[in-house]
């Protein structure tokens, strides 16, 4: 699957077709994380029901701590 | 001849000559300032729509001088937009203290500054708050912090612990949200929070500022549309790099940066 992340084209496993995937399959800490796909926000408890297409638009931002 | 005098529509003669105009209206100023530059004293001629501010050293404006007075060194078309903004500012700490002191400093007209917890000792090293501010709520030590050197930014000051459900209703009506917070988790739920309630709205987070690397790694990032991010975006303090007001300090005021920037249509990155 072709989705584009933070800009960039990348190539995925097809099974990595939920936001949950996504974020395990890059080693991405999902609670600390905002994402959206197409433009649109997603929550956290909607992370392992959101569904990737080939072609979607994915930002994640992964915070860490300190202020 | 149109001119503005310490923030006041004013007429002179075109031929007049700022120390002329300052003998006019204020033969005891000290300091003189034309378009935000300090002018030594001479014989420049005045030029049509000028901002001249003369100041008195040693001297307590009014009320309404200080106003004027105190935004001298900024444009006065800048100054106006900021006034008008309402800012928001969620946690009022080592980021959000910063964070909100430039932003009144620069003039903006409202904060909304929300934070439930109580100043303590080990937030000294980096948080703007004073030792006799001790135990006291932060956001109540922030406002009066404010008031003391900018009177005319009201605060708006919300003891809470902000959530993902009450952040749509305390910062309604604010153009601009700043993340403040510590934990990388309630940032990520906040974040993602204030851009569900609040789309129109642009979020200035920051991510990645403990520890003792260089301050210039610290970038402004456009993650979004409306979403920016300052910081490393590495630099963890869950990893006991420690937190110093110097590089904490820089992320805040690039934070605060990008909010003027953005209250006055400057393009951030």
């Amino acid at each position: 699957m072709l989705i584009r992340i933070n800009g960039r084209e990348e190539t995925v496993p097809d099974t990595t077709d939920t936001i949950t995937a996504l974020l395990e399959f890059l080693n991405i800490q999902a609670r600390q994380t905002a994402v959206e796909v197409n433009g649109a926000v997603i929550e956290h408890n909607s992370f392992a029901a959101t569904k990737l297409h080939n072609g979607d638009t994915i930002e994640i931002v992964s915070f860490v701590g300190g202020g | 001849m149109k001119v503005h005098i310490n923030g006041k529509a004013g007429t002179v003669e075109p031929d007049q000559t700022i120390d002329e105009v300052r003998m006019q209206y204020c033969p005891e100023a000290d300091i003189t300032i034309r378009n935000c530059i300090i002018s030594p004293p001479g014989h420049t001629r005045v030029a049509e729509g000028d901002a001249l501010y003369f100041i008195r050293k040693g001297v307590a404006p009014d009320a309404d001088n200080l106003e004027k007075l105190l935004y001298a060194r900024q444009p006065d078309a800048l100054t106006g937009r900021l006034k008008s903004a309402r800012v928001g500012i969620v946690g009022a700490g080592g980021l959000g203290s910063v964070v909100a002191e430039n932003l009144a400093r620069a003039g903006v007209g409202k904060l909304v500054i929300a934070d439930f917890d109580l100043i303590e000792p080990s937030n000294l090293n980096r948080q703007r708050f004073t030792v006799a501010q001790l135990g006291t709520p932060k956001v109540d030590a922030l406002a009066e912090n404010i008031r003391s050197f900018n009177p005319f930014t009201a605060v708006d000051a919300v003891h809470e612990r902000i959530t993902a459900e009450n952040c749509r209703q305390i910062f309604s009506g604010c153009g601009i949200i700043a993340e403040c917070l510590d934990s990388a988790s309630e940032k990520a739920a906040i974040v993602t929070a204030l851009r569900n309630h609040h789309p129109e709205s642009f979020i200035v987070a920051a991510s990645g500022l403990a520890g003792l690397g260089n301050g210039s790694s610290i970038k402004t990032v456009k993650a979004t549309a409306r979403l920016y991010i300052v910081g490393d975006m590495t630099s963890d303090a869950d990893q006991g790099l420690g937190l110093f007001a110097s590089r904490v300090g820089i992320a805040a005021s690039m934070q605060a940066h990008v909010i003027i920037q953005l209250l006055t249509g400057v393009e951030p990155c």
